[in-house]
């Protein structure tokens, strides 16, 4: 007998029972989306993660604001009052820093004509582009003479100038922030999601231009400073630098937080080894459960057609080749449950990493792997019913009724 | 030897629990190339018995059985299903066929054992349907085939590996008058016009004429092998 005639016997025999058979594979078919979800999300993350080093350089240190000290527990991310100009002066003395840059901002609304949207404006200083590695696609970042003259320029994100300037050049055309009215000297190439915010939704300032103009009473307050070290052998040193500076000035070491890029990696890291634990369990235990599933299904599926196997006993089908039947048709289940799995497994990690900005990895290998898993189970848990029929005397099952 | 089937000393016994059941107690006989032998004899007698064993479905107990002068009664089952398959020709008396397959796909199965490719499959199973005059209901399932129709198909199903032996237990125990002619006659056909050996079991005397040889069978024991006598005369009387 050959293969393909036994294929085509077990794809009939499950076509014959559609709904049962669709029903039997649910649990390889959850099993197999947990095991490409699981691999898709980890090489996700980890892609995500290198993606993040060869961005920010792991020589990139963020020094934000900490605890109140006159005792307001209001410490959220920029509400802080501790961070000044003062102490970006402390850090640039520093000598293992190399750069460093402030950031000020606020969420306001930028307008053109009767458009317009609620941006992420954020004042700074010329080398917050090169520390924050911000791709300039046409036009300059601002630098000195655009401080010290606090003039009404901006560079703006991707996404800000397809809102409020499709399909237009933006570069000397002007837009509203506030009330005020500014130049566009600059736009910043695309950078893609973070999260659920986006990266180009975003508006630079020189920080002067914004603490002058656009901010009032909180000028004074840096919501962050970016320091580059001199080379990435000097981080650590350039982190114990600056602590020890701003622990001199401010004498409180919750007043402030100097936080390492290889900090934040580890934290993503871990959340995605969890993540990817608990799948590979949700994976297992599906898998586990689907297998029985099909070991079910199939005995059931013998003893229905133990008058048929008695028939093709009768006519000269071998032992084996009434194995290879109920075996092949096992597999066919699994492998069809597997499919299933790893389209609508692909298909859900397109779509987080479309929701989390991520690069969409389903590799072959994890599809194969899955293939393979799902293969597996089905021989596996199809060997003892199909070795049951198998072993039918043929007498005994001609009589069964 | 030139048997088709020789039996020596075939006994069966069953054994349940603690009962014993002796189904065949000593059958010796032999069956030459061919002959159309019928076997007769009352319910439980040991017909049954008998065919599956000279059908290879089923071992004596004791004895030997030569098939085509080969010793077949201690072959293992791999062996036993080839035979099935390639020497002989089984005839059900509810046919057997599988319900989910058409005409053509039934007749086709053993060629499927045999390993026969596929274009050859629809090529033969075609002509042996032809050979049962089902030609035209090729497509049909058995639910919409007639008793008689269904055991054409059967026919045709063991005739497709060109078998030299067809046994066929009680083939017309299910059907009419008229349908079990119909069978009678083909199975006269393949015996006179092609030579196969044909064993039928059958409780109907008028059946057992179109035989040339009727055995009977009382408490698994052979207990008359006789000629067929004013044969012409039988066959005339059931076609009238
Ligand atoms: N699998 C079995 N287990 C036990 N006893 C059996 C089995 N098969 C047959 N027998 C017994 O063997 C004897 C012969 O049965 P068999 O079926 O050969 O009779 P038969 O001549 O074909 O009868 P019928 O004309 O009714 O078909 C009977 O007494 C029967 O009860
Ligand atoms: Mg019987």
């Amino acid at each position: 007998m050959k293969f393909l005639d036994n294929l085509w016997l077990a794809l009939d025999a499950l076509r014959s029972n559609l709904m049962r058979s669709i029903l039997t594979t649910l649990g390889i078919v959850i099993g197999i989306f947990a095991v490409i979800a699981m691999v898709s999300i980890g090489e996700g993350a980890k892609s995500e993660i290198t993606g993040q080093i060869e961005a920010l350089g792991s020589n990139l240190l963020t020094v934000t604001p900490g605890r109140v000290s006159s005792g307001s527990s209001i410490g959220a991310f920029g509400s802080g009052t501790s961070l000044t100009q003062d102490h970006l002066a402390l850090i640039e003395a520093c000598p293992s820093v190399a750069l460093a840059a402030p950031e000020v901002g606020s969420n306001m609304s930028v307008s053109v004509g009767k458009t317009s949207m609620i941006t992420n404006i954020i004042g700074t200083t010329g080398p917050y582009a090169q520390i924050r590695n911000l791709g300039i696609e046409r036009g300059l970042f601002f630098g000195t003479r655009e401080e010290d003259a606090a003039s009404r320029v901006a560079v703006i994100g991707a996404g800000v100038a397809e809102e409020l300037f499709p399909n237009q050049d933006p570069i000397g055309l002007s837009m509203k922030i506030g009330n005020v009215k500014f130049t566009i000297t600059g736009l910043l190439a695309s950078k893609g999601q973070s999260g659920i915010l986006s990266n180009d939704d975003v508006v630079y300032i020189p920080i002067t231009t914004a603490q002058r103009r656009l901010l009032g009473a909180r000028r004074g307050q840096l919501r962050a400073i970016y320091v580059t070290s001199k080379s990435e052998d000097v981080t650590d040193l350039a982190v114990a630098e600056i602590e020890q500076a701003l622990l001199r000035d401010l004498k409180d070491p919750e007043a402030f937080n100097v936080s390492n890029q290889a900090d934040l990696i580890s934290v993503v890291e871990d959340m995605t080894t969890t993540m990817t634990l608990l799948l590979a369990c949700i994976a297992g235990i599906s898998l586990l459960v689907g297998g029985i599933g099909i070991m079910n299904i199939m005995l059931v599926s013998v003893t229905e057609r133990i008058r048929e196997i008695g028939i093709r006993k009768a006519i000269g089908a071998q032992e084996k080749e009434i194995l290879l039947q109920f075996l092949l048709e096992a597999a066919t289940l699994s492998l069809l449950g597997g499919l299933i799995g790893i389209a609508l497994g692909a298909t859900g990690a397109v779509l987080l990493s479309r929701a989390l900005g991520w690069q969409a990895v389903v590799s072959i290998e994890a599809i194969l792997m899955a293939s393979g898993i799902s293969l597996m189970i089905g021989l596996f848990f199809g060997v003892y019913p199909a070795r049951k029929a198998a072993r039918l005397d043929p007498i005994v099952a001609l009589r069964h009724e | 030897m030139k048997h088709v089937v020789e039996l020596r000393n075939i006994t069966k016994t069953y054994v349940i629990g603690e009962i014993q059941v002796k189904a065949l107690r000593g059958i010796s006989f032999g069956i030459a190339p061919g002959e159309f032998v019928a076997i007769m004899g009352a319910s439980g007698s040991g017909k049954s018995t008998l065919m599956n064993i000279l059908g290879c479905l089923d071992q004596p107990t004791a004895g030997e059985y030569y098939l085509n002068n080969r010793e077949v009664s201690n072959l293992s089952a791999a062996e036993l299903a080839r035979l099935r398959n390639r020497e002989l020709g089984f005839v059900f008396q509810s046919y057997n066929l599988l319900p989910r397959l058409d005409a053509i796909h039934n007749v086709e199965l053993p060629l499927i054992y045999a390993g026969v490719g596929l274009a050859e499959r629809k090529e033969r199973a075609l002509a042996a349907l032809e050979r049962v005059g089902l030609t035209e209901r090729a497509k049909h399932r058995p639910v919409e085939l007639s008793g008689g129709q269904q055991q054409r198909v059967a026919i045709a199903r063991a005739l497709i590996n060109e078998p030299k032996l067809i046994l066929a237990d009680e083939p017309t125990g299910n059907l009419d008058t008229a349908s079990s002619l119909e069978i009678m006659q083909i199975f006269q056909e393949l015996n006179e016009r092609r030579g196969i050996t044909v064993i039928i079991v059958t409780h109907e005397e008028d059946i057992a004429a179109f035989s040339k040889r009727i055995l009977r069978f009382r408490d698994g024991l052979l207990i008359e092998d006789a000629p067929v006598v004013g044969k012409g005369a039988a066959t005339h009387e059931i076609s009238r």
